[in-house]
């Protein structure tokens, strides 16, 4: 379906797949819906495609397995001109490891907590006949070449003992070291911050190129998938929507469907004139019992406009949202909200500022109570905070509903019958019932698929507009802060390094911290990847020519 | 590492200190006593008294609570109400039987235990999995004695392929002092393994749950290999814990055996001095006892600070 150059046999060849998993109510759920592709030797094909796509079912194929209860119902996949579902399972696994690998997504969770990273790494290698000797040498020397520290002894750790990221680079060692010739990488580095995951993808991607091998990169992300692969489909609903090289796809995408991921990546906000704050935040210091999380924290939000709080993990940035909230006394500097001082104890603070201050959770899915309808839900924050109940309450309700653009009718339901990007909008009218002056998103965005995300950040957006509230944005997604927030605020390690206007701090960052944050930001533009690895000198050889 | 070892010791060390308060207690508050049951109902008021005034129980309590600790810091466990003997050399001989017979147990059933948990998770949901399913429910119920007596009137009555009684003799022969233990061997290891059983199959289906195994599937090892080198560590700490907690069921259980089969052993003796009101006795039997306990139990946090490299070695 594609020219590939020199048509050998093809390493991977999936024909007309199609896999069902028994569904709800006996009738069959299908996973994978007629998907046919060729990967040649050394080639690298990027999957993408939102949660539920199809994407880790179809990577899973490629190694011949299938989870819990699914089945191929038609079709075939050949792995170096073997057919996997008709082999015997000895000889299927005999083909994992050998001539193909697996690179999961929490590499924390996929190495075995009770046994050294090198005796992991080289068990395949081993298990193939390699010397003892010999595969240490080539784990080391795969140790080195993805970039982690002290490769001759860095085998001996614990996973414990690593960071996500080194342990991210240790997989894809342990993936490499027994030289399969098709890697499946599903989601690697979707768990990492943004500059941790961008010295994985160099050092991930020189290493392919290095070892020739062929890969298949699973990913929801369209511009990190831009930079690995050579190659890219489409998925959605277990279906192939678009498929083809790399730039054609993203440059002229064919289909609708590819065209909204291309765009849901340029929402840009006007920004709005500044306002006095409403929400002042001076010399804040707070703390989990002994380890301090934030330190001398001065910052402020404008009323009826947004400050997007940015940072990597353990930066502070929610544990910010948290003590603004009441929900962890702080235990120095004040926190004034519309010209008053806030308790740190949630406790003794009044009704009123209870009510003004709202949170919007990262996963709807624990914000909400799974036993109590959406009209429960929403309509506890209306008689808690307004006093409303019985036909007031539901009328509002209703309002509030069709404010989030949600059908009333799903008043009735329980949030297990919504799907993610319903249950947030369920969460932000909760928010809403209250009428609140502020409203602190913690991560809002971050658990949904992009045109999801994109849908509640529009909505965020036009709230905002009609209400008046002004939000504390917490993120670290620095699409969304672009399309959301007036001011901006960089955390690291609980302090403040840069804020400012928007447009003032992303153009022209003025330390060398959020400039790096930035830089690492995954783009759409061809090379971007290069051009990082290349300032950075990274030990990256790519050669778009590289033979294999 | 070091300091949590030493914060375990202590902690078991004050434990054993709380249970031979309990233990007093308990033997203050054991109604009967030891000198009109030993004297009978014809002796006199006076000579009860005099009985008891010669084995130092005028004292208040709390003096021979205290007498008693000061005692037992020196290895010196006290006298026997009853005939005034060194209850020290009254225990050796028994506690060699009870070692031989607790030993002998442990010995059969926790290998036996682990190997049909370990099987039963591997081979889930198959024919062996309900058939180690089924014998565990059916011996979990069991009570010892009930056992005890079925397999005496069945083994020892009906075939007699072995002695109901279990006395070993000096002179002896190994085989026939093994003989002389099946019946009550078999009896505890019937009904303790299935505890262990059951908690080795929960805790590597648990472990087969997890990411790692799932790699090392994909990885393409063999299945003996993923069960030995990936889920056997790491279920190692939760499964010593209850290899321990079942021989804390064999000490247990051994007191019940032991009178079943008039074992000499230590459960026996304690049985008999209760009923003898020889208070004493009961306590230092029962201190041992405790102690073996708490030895056990600390021993499991160990066994589980060392399977984890967490706890093992610092980041």
């Amino acid at each position: 379906m594609k020219p590939e150059p020199a048509m050998k046999v093809p390493l991977l060849a999936i024909d007309r797949l199609e896999i069902e998993a028994p569904g709800k109510g006996g009738a069959p759920l299908r996973l994978i819906d007629g998907v046919s592709l060729q990967l040649a030797p050394g080639r690298v094909l990027g999957l993408i495609g939102e949660s539920g796509a199809g994407k880790s079912t179809l990577g899973l194929a490629a190694l011949g397995v299938l989870r819990g209860g699914q089945r191929m119902t038609a079709g075939e996949v050949r792995l170096a001109g073997q057919p996997l579902g008709r082999l015997d399972p000895g000889a299927m696994r005999r083909l994992r490891g050998r001539e193909v690998a697996y690179v999961a997504q929490s590499a924390a969770a996929a190495f075995n907590p009770a046994q050294r990273l090198i005796d992991q790494v080289i068990e395949t290698a081993l298990a193939c006949g390699m010397s003892r000797a010999g595969a240490r040498a080539r784990a080391i020397d795969l140790f080195a070449r993805l970039g982690l520290p002290d490769p001759a002894r860095f085998g001996g750790r614990f996973p414990h003992q690593a960071s996500g990221g080194q342990l991210q680079r240790a997989m894809t060692a342990m993936a490499m070291c027994a030289r399969p010739r098709l890697i499946v990488f599903d989601e690697p580095t979707t768990a990492l911050d943004v500059t941790t995951q961008i010295e994985v993808l160099v050092a991930v991607r020189s290493a392919i190129r290095e070892e020739g091998m062929a890969a298949l990169y699973i990913s929801h992300d369209l511009a990190l998938v831009a930079q690995m692969a050579d190659e890219i489909m489409v998925l959605r609903h277990g279906r192939m929507v678009e498929h083809g090289p790399v730039r054609q796809v993203i440059d002229a995408p064919k289909s609708p469907y590819t065209q909204a991921l291309i765009g849901a990546r340029g929402l840009v906000r006007t920004p709005r004139p500044s306002a006095a704050p409403i929400l002042e935040v001076r010399g804040l210091d707070a703390a989990y019992g002994e380890m301090k999380v934030i330190g001398d924290l001065t910052l402020s939000v404008p009323e009826g406009g947004t400050l997007a709080v940015i940072g990597e993990s353990g930066s502070g940035k929610s544990t910010l949202g948290r003590a603004i909230c009441g929900l962890l006394p702080w235990s120095a500097g004040s926190v004034r909200f519309a010209g008053r001082d806030l308790a740190p104890e949630l406790r003794r603070r009044t009704r009123a500022e209870l009510k003004d201050i709202q949170l919007i959770h990262q996963l709807p899915d624990l914000a909400l109570n799974p036993r109590r309808s959406v009209g429960a839900a929403i309509g506890a924050a209306l008689a808690r905070f307004r006093g409303l109940r019985g036909a007031a309450a539901r009328e509002e309700t209703a309002r509030l509903l069709r404010q989030v653009d949600l059908d009333p009718s799903l008043a009735a339901r329980l949030p297990g019958a919504l799907s993610g990007g319903q249950k947030q909008r369920v969460c932000i009218a909760r928010a809403l019932a209250a009428e609140p002056r502020l409203i602190i998103c913690d991560e809002v965005t971050s658990a949904l698929d992009p045109l999801v995300a994109e849908g509640v950040l529009k909505l965020l957006s036009r709230l905002q507009a009609e209400t008046g509230a002004s939000y504390l944005f917490i993120t670290h997604d620095f699409g969304a802060v672009a399309s959301i927030a007036d001011e901006v605020a960089v955390m690291k390690q609980g302090g403040l390094v840069a804020s400012g206007a928007l447009a003032d701090v992303f153009d022209a960052p003025p330390d060398p911290y959020t400039a790096a944050l930035l830089e690492a930001v995954p783009q759409l533009s061809p090379g971007w990847l290069d051009e990082i690895a290349a300032r950075r000198s990274l030990p990256d050889t790519a050669r778009k020519d590289h033979a294999v | 590492m070091g300091r949590l070892i030493l914060r375990r010791g202590g902690t078991g060390g004050l434990l054993v200190l709380a249970s031979t308060l309990l233990l007093f207690l308990a033997g203050e508050m054991m109604p009967g006593d030891f000198a009109s049951k030993l004297l009978g109902a014809s002796a006199t008021p006076e000579t009860v008294e005099a009985l008891r005034l010669s084995r130092g129980l005028d004292a208040s309590p709390a003096a021979r609570y205290l007498a008693w600790l000061g005692g037992l810091l020196h290895g010196d466990l006290g006298l026997s109400l009853t005939n005034g003997r060194e209850i020290g050399a009254l225990i050796a001989s028994r506690l060699g039987n009870t070692l031989l017979l607790a030993g002998l147990a442990a010995a059969v059933a926790v290998p036996l235990a682990l190997a049909l948990g370990t099987l039963a998770a591997v081979f889930r949901d198959s024919w062996i999995d309900r058939a180690v399913l089924v014998l565990t429910m059916v011996t979990v119920a069991t009570p010892e004695f009930f056992f005890a007596y079925v397999a005496i009137a069945v083994l020892a009555v009906e075939l007699n392929w072995l002695p109901s009684i279990s006395i070993p003799r000096p002179g002896m022969s190994v085989w026939e002092v093994l003989q002389v233990l099946v019946l009550p061997v078999l009896t505890l290891v019937v009904t303790s393994t299935a505890h262990v059983a059951r908690m080795t199959r929960a805790s590597i289906v648990a472990a087969m749950e997890q990411d790692y195994v799932g790699t090392a599937m994909l990885k393409g090892l063999p299945r003996g290999r993923i069960v030995l080198r990936h889920i056997l560590p790491n279920v190692a700490a939760p499964v010593s814990a209850v290899v321990v907690m079942t021989l804390a069921d064999i000490v247990v259980g051994l007191i019940i055996v032991e009178t079943i089969f008039a074992y000499p052993g230590m459960g026996q003796l304690m049985v008999d001095s209760v009923a003898k009101r020889d208070i004493t006795v009961v306590q230092a039997c029962g201190l041992i006892f405790a102690a073996t306990y708490i030895f056990l139990n600390m021993a499991a946090d160990m066994l589980a600070i060392a399977f984890n490299p967490r706890l093992r070695s610092a980041r």
